[in-house]
């Protein structure tokens, strides 16, 4: 059914539908709307039987989730940013563990400085940690790629972080389709826990791996994410049969025909890459976009049948690994090692800083007309007369102070004089 | 097989003397039903006072519940030494997550059970003392807070035996621990500092807290026994000598457990609802030093010369605690009948009868005054 809501309560309603048994949750900006809306299900049996644990922190979160998924409970938690990173040593154990927990990561940028905004630094940094990273880009692929999860998770026995871009999508107000209870009970069977804490069959799970065989504990987590390779476009497929709508999958091209430049994004900017990629088109330059559905794992195959014909390949992403270069762009890279396509590295959209289909214009314009090297790393919008005067108070003063604070002062927003 | 000798008992344990009693009457370490939970083959070291703890413990739960006991464990010597793979020493559904998380995931697996309808299957966390009094603390207080439905349990070695005897949160005043050596103007750990994570526990007001040592595996099996019978968060300190990490001999894991509740050095007692119901009487006091002398971590103590000066100390630590918890039965003395000669182990003196747990009023001045160490 139709309905105008915020992103975070269409989510919300969604997991609800999954009949979660155990939520552990901790409250952190921009994930707070869903939980919030999840505890008020759990309140009034909306969501029956489910037990929501309030933990103290968001490593309490995991490892709760952890405990119950083991003892063979489906299990949610949803988090952004410090709190993804302050469950990072969970997550590796969830997914080690081989726990099939579902979670949505409200993408906030990760500080310092502190930032409550919007990019992918949160999600980037976690990306080897064995979980599968689904990115969605409208509420609508929200909803759907969390009922996915589930039973992504669940056959695999891997767990799936559903991230959407915080405030963006969590606190836009967009018309969903929300499925019925029936569709999402059809789709999604009740969990059948591959491992399971169990007094009438017990079973040491989290033993002591040495040498021996550490590595081919390691070698099944990467076969297992493989086959999510070809799990995830299954899943999606019997998704569109009982939903009638397409959703999620690996990758999603857009007006790639006869594309010579093909830009490569994550999450919800691609509304905004398409539109400007319709106005270039519509000037007849041969452009398009390809949407990163599935990040990990990484589907090279897809990326590379998708990229493979461009010359110019632009990667848009909003998290950088500091000091080495993009992140997505790196993948990229190595999906089309042996391609002649040019791979530039644009980092955009960091904490928040709007990306505007003027200054999409204008990069894929300079793009186009060969003003940017390839091989260097390229920030949207930077301030470059900021950041000159800030390097320039390092080589010149003694005690330079923070960079944040100096910089909010040189362009107004602490009022304050330098002391 | 040769024929053995059997001595009766050992003073103050309870134990051996099983063989003697009614079998109603006997420790679940005795019965031939119990239930091995944490079966051997494991690599403990030879005295390790953690296997005994966990053994007692879990045997207890397990009879308690019809066997019916999820755990779950913080990394540590337990974690290690019980399941090399691929082989494992536990026969019981068992979870090993994290160093620091075990709480929450004895909560979380608690959660799932009751989301379940299995709520007859129960729930135990256990952790050494790295695990539960420093890097598991905060989950640790999480979860009493929400009153979880979790026994969990602190095996106490008093350091972190596992990455090479360092100084934890409970490692006592003047001990000797690799990052506490005894060099400088103070040797050994600093005085003043650690924390009471029994009275931290009482503190959240959770219905059940107890202390045991290993040497009274009766108590500590009665203890779990009533923990079982209650829901809600529940916490038991077990101290558990660690050969190893203290200097001490092997043999002497059960006469060092002893000798640390009748110095007065750890107060055995428990609590209900944040208030103490009973406590483990003093049975033949003696000074710290009987206690001191045993392990090699307290060595520069007695060499090259006496330090009369700490002994002092510790002994007004444990002359606090004797005072605060009121440890000595009402025929025992201020003065140590056990100090002209250590007749620890060899006394031929009755098992005599488990200590009854009296109700007493002083929980208001324990809680008021907590900032000692009650070791």
């Amino acid at each position: 059914m139709l309905e105008q809501l915020e992103g975070s309560q269409a989510v919300a309603r969604a997991v609800g539908m999954c009949r979660p048994q155990v939520i552990a949750a901790y409250p952190i900006s921009p994930q707070t709307h869903i939980v919030e809306a999840l505890s008020d299900m759990v309140l009034t049996g909306d969501i029956d039987p489910c037990e929501y644990l309030m933990v103290e922190s968001e490593f309490a979160a995991m490892s709760a989730c952890i405990g119950a998924c083991a003892a063979g409970a489906r299990t949610y938690t949803a988090t952004a940013s410090q709190g993804l990173l302050f469950m990072a040593e969970a997550l590796y154990n969830a997914s080690g563990l081989g726990l099939p927990i579902v979670m949505t990561l409200a993408n906030r940028a990760i500080g310092a400085p502190i930032n409550i905004w919007n990019d992918h630094s949160d999600s980037m940094s976690q990306r080897d940690s064995g979980w599968i990273q689904l990115f969605a880009e409208t509420n609508q692929e929200a909803v759907d790629l969390h009922i996915q999860a589930y039973c992504l998770a669940e056959e695999l026995s891997l767990p799936v972080m559903v991230c959407m871009d915080g405030f963006i999508l969590t606190h836009a107000f967009e018309q969903v389709d929300l499925p019925t209870q029936e569709q999402v009970d059809s789709f999604l069977p009740p969990f059948e826990p591959r491992q399971m804490l169990d007094p009438a069959e017990p079973m040491t799970i989290g033993a002591m791996v040495g040498p021996e065989a550490f590595t081919e504990v390691k070698y099944l987590m990467h076969a297992k994410q493989l086959q999510a390779l070809d799990a995830i476009p299954e899943i999606t497929a019997d998704f569109t049969g009982i939903f009638g709508r397409e959703s999620g999958g690996l990758v999603r091209g857009y007006r790639l025909e006869d594309a010579e430049t093909v830009v490569v994004a994550l999450g919800s900017v691609l509304g905004t890459i398409e539109d400007v990629i319709d106005e270039l088109r519509e000037q007849g330059v041969k452009i398009g976009a390809l949407s990163i559905k599935c990040f990990r794992p990484w589907p090279i195959d897809e990326v590379r049948e998708a990229l493979e014909g461009a010359e110019r390949v632009v990667v848009i992403e909003k998290a950088f690994a500091v000091g080495a270069g993009g992140i997505v762009g790196q993948n990229v890279r190595l999906a089309l090692s042996g391609c002649e396509s040019t791979v530039y590295d644009i980092v955009a959209g960091l904490g928040g800083r709007p990306i505007t289909r003027k200054s999409l214009g204008t990069l894929f314009e300079d793009v186009l007309e060969g003003r940017i090297e390839p091989t260097g790393l390229h920030f949207l919008d930077l301030k470059k007369d900021v950041v000159e005067r800030e390097i320039s108070r390092m080589e010149h003063g003694k005690k330079p102070g923070p960079h944040a604070e100096n910089i909010l002062r040189d362009i107004g927003t602490v009022a304050s004089d330098s002391h | 097989m040769a024929e053995q000798q059997i001595k009766g008992y050992q003073t103050g344990t309870f134990v051996v003397g099983n063989r003697l009693l009614d079998p109603e009457q006997r420790s679940i370490q005795a019965r031939t039903e119990r239930s091995n939970t944490l079966t051997s083959g494991h690599r403990a070291c030879q005295g390790c006072g953690e296997a005994l703890g966990a053994r007692y413990t879990l045997d207890a739960a397990m009879r308690a519940t019809d066997g019916k006991v999820v755990a779950c464990n913080a990394t540590g010597c337990l974690e290690v030494f019980s399941t090399p793979y691929p082989e494992s020493s536990w026969q019981l559904p068992w979870i090993h997550s994290l160093f620091g998380n075990a709480p929450a995931v004895a909560a979380g697996v608690a959660a799932a059970l009751k989301a379940k309808g299995r709520e007859d299957i129960r729930v135990v966390g256990q952790a050494g003392d790295g695990g539960t009094v420093d890097i598991g603390f905060a989950c640790l207080s999480g979860m009493f807070e929400r009153n979880d439905d979790v026994l969990f349990v602190c095996y106490d070695n008093e350091g972190y035996m596992n990455t090479g005897v360092q100084r934890s949160g409970a490692t006592p005043p003047a001990a000797r621990t690799a990052n506490t050596k005894p060099v400088g103007q103070e040797p050994g750990n600093v005085f003043g500092q650690g924390k009471n994570v029994p009275m931290i526990a009482m503190a959240h007001e959770i219905p059940y807290v107890a202390t045991a040592t290993v040497a009274e595996p009766r108590d500590l099996e009665r203890k779990v026994e009533r923990a079982m019978e209650i829901r809600g968060a529940r916490y038991i300190h077990v101290f558990v000598p660690c050969p190893l990490g203290w200097g001490a001999a092997s043999k002497d894991t059960i006469r060092l457990a002893r000798l640390v509740k009748e110095t007065g050095i750890f107060p055995v007692f428990e609590a209900e609802e944040g208030e103490v119901t009973g406590v483990s009487k003093i049975r033949r006091r003696v000074a710290v030093t009987e206690y001191l002398k045993l392990q090699r971590r307290y060595a520069h103590l007695f060499k090259p010369e006496v330090n009369t000066e700490v002994i002092a100390r510790l002994q007004a630590g444990a002359d606090r605690n004797i005072r605060r918890f009121d440890l000595l039965a009402d025929d025992e003395g201020a003065e140590f009948p056990g100090e002209a000669t250590d007749q620890a182990g060899e006394s031929e003196s009755g098992p005599g009868t488990p200590p009854i747990p009296e109700a007493d009023g002083q929980t208001a001045g324990m809680l008021r005054d907590t900032h000692g160490n009650p070791r």
